[in-house]
């Protein structure tokens, strides 16, 4: 408050000469930017919600799909994506540290923790790759749609048992009769069917929304590598100026905040 | 414009460096791993609890809020928007009341047409 200070009169804020938001162009731009971004994944989402209202009957529940865990040999599920949102939270947590010390303008300090974060992001594409892996790869015995029409999964821990939607289960003769007469078996999944319920939707928006997200995540290790770069070099010392930590920051913290609603409207209810 | 949208500090020609520093000592480190361990802390609950054998309408309006509890805390801790300005919250986070009009609709919508063609 010393000579840069302009004559209180009554004016707006709207008047012009100064930002109203207190916040520079570039970040306000990145800010802008993201609300367009976060409408696109609202929409998916949306999507997502409306055509599982419509099959509720038939959709699967998540559940019951994305239970494997490295090492473990039974269903775990949600473990995974769990640890997944821990990673993702742990870099956007590392992310804002190094905005911290960006502040105060710590270039050493500044390059530990965004290069922690683009650890933390290849982490996370990892075990996005891991999981998208088993979802393709499916289970040994796959599933059935039977000549009646019903749609049967098997279980690879209880061989010989079909489970039908809601809960229900033949096994034995019972099993191996249907199965004989079943007009089709599906292993895996991809765009056209998956063996996780009789719908094709299920594997379309699984491979859209999280591989939407997962390119989000991938363009994110791009750019906080870059940045990295030009912390390294100096750059940002020599304009005495960290903005642009802050900016990339922004950006990180959304890819963290879209996860945590996919993990809730996709792997949780 | 009315009178709350005024505050002494933003009469600079442009956004000087001190005030922008002021805006920051909301956040420390302490803050942040704070934040931290209330986002790891929910997160575990959310997935403690989906193998309980709570209602499934209890489950869903309990995650969505703790969704929302999330969401909070990254916007407004990690991406710094309880630290802004009135004017700029406002102006970032009113739009969003489309999305919530859009998830009304569209729901509703998807859930009639499941029931007519039942």
């Amino acid at each position: 408050m010393a000579a840069d200070t302009t004559v209180a009169t009554k004016k707006s804020v709207w008047d012009g000469g100064h930002s109203p938001f207190n916040v520079r162009w570039g970040k306000l731009y990145m800010w802008i930017f993201l609300v367009s971004d976060a409408f696109t994944f609202s929409s998916l989402l949306v999507a997502y919600g409306t055509l599982r209202h419509r099959f509720t009957d038939i959709w699967p529940t998540p559940g019951e799909v994305f239970t494997h865990f490295p090492f473990i040999h039974g269903h775990v599920p949600l473990a995974y994506v769990g640890l997944m949102t821990f990673i993702l939270i742990m870099s956007s947590v590392t992310m804002v540290l190094a905005v911290d010390a960006g502040h105060f303008m710590k270039r050493k300090s500044v390059q530990l923790w965004l290069g922690l974060t683009i650890v933390g992001g290849l982490m996370f594409l990892g075990s996005q790759a891991w999981e998208w892996y088993h979802f393709i790869e499916g289970s040994k015995g796959g599933a059935y749609v039977l000549a009646d029409g019903r749609f049967a999964r098997t279980d690879d821990l209880e061989p010989g048992v079909l489970k039908f939607h809601g809960g229900k289960s033949v096994e034995g003769a019972e099993a191996q009769a249907l199965i004989s007469t079943a007009t089709k078996h599906i292993e895996g999944a991809n765009l056209r069917e998956n063996e996780y319920g009789n719908t094709p939707l299920f594997g379309n928006f699984f491979f859209f929304i999280t591989g939407f997200h997962g390119f989000h995540v991938f363009s994110g290790v791009v750019i906080n590598f870059i940045v990295f770069i030009l912390v390294s070099k100096g750059a940002l010392d020599r304009k005495k100026d960290y903005e642009l930590v802050e900016k990339v920051g922004l950006y990180w913290h959304f890819v963290d905040l879209v996860w945590v609603f996919v993990f809730t409207f996709f792997y949780l209810v | 414009m009315s009178e709350e949208f005024i505050s002494p500090d933003i009469h600079h020609e442009h956004v000087s460096h001190e005030s922008e520093e002021k805006a920051h000592e909301g956040l420390n480190t302490k803050v942040i791993w704070k934040v931290f361990w209330i986002l790891l802390g929910v997160t575990v609950f959310e997935v403690s609890i989906s193998f309980t054998s709570v209602p499934k309408t209890i489950l869903l309006y309990t995650f969505i809020a703790l969704t929302i509890v999330k969401a909070y805390y990254i916007v407004g801790y990690f991406m710094h928007m309880k630290f802004e300005k009135i004017p700029m919250q406002w102006s970032i986070l009113l739009p969003f009341v489309l999305i919530v009009y859009l998830i009304f609709i569209l729901i509703y919508e998807g859930t009639a047409l499941g029931l007519i063609t039942l």
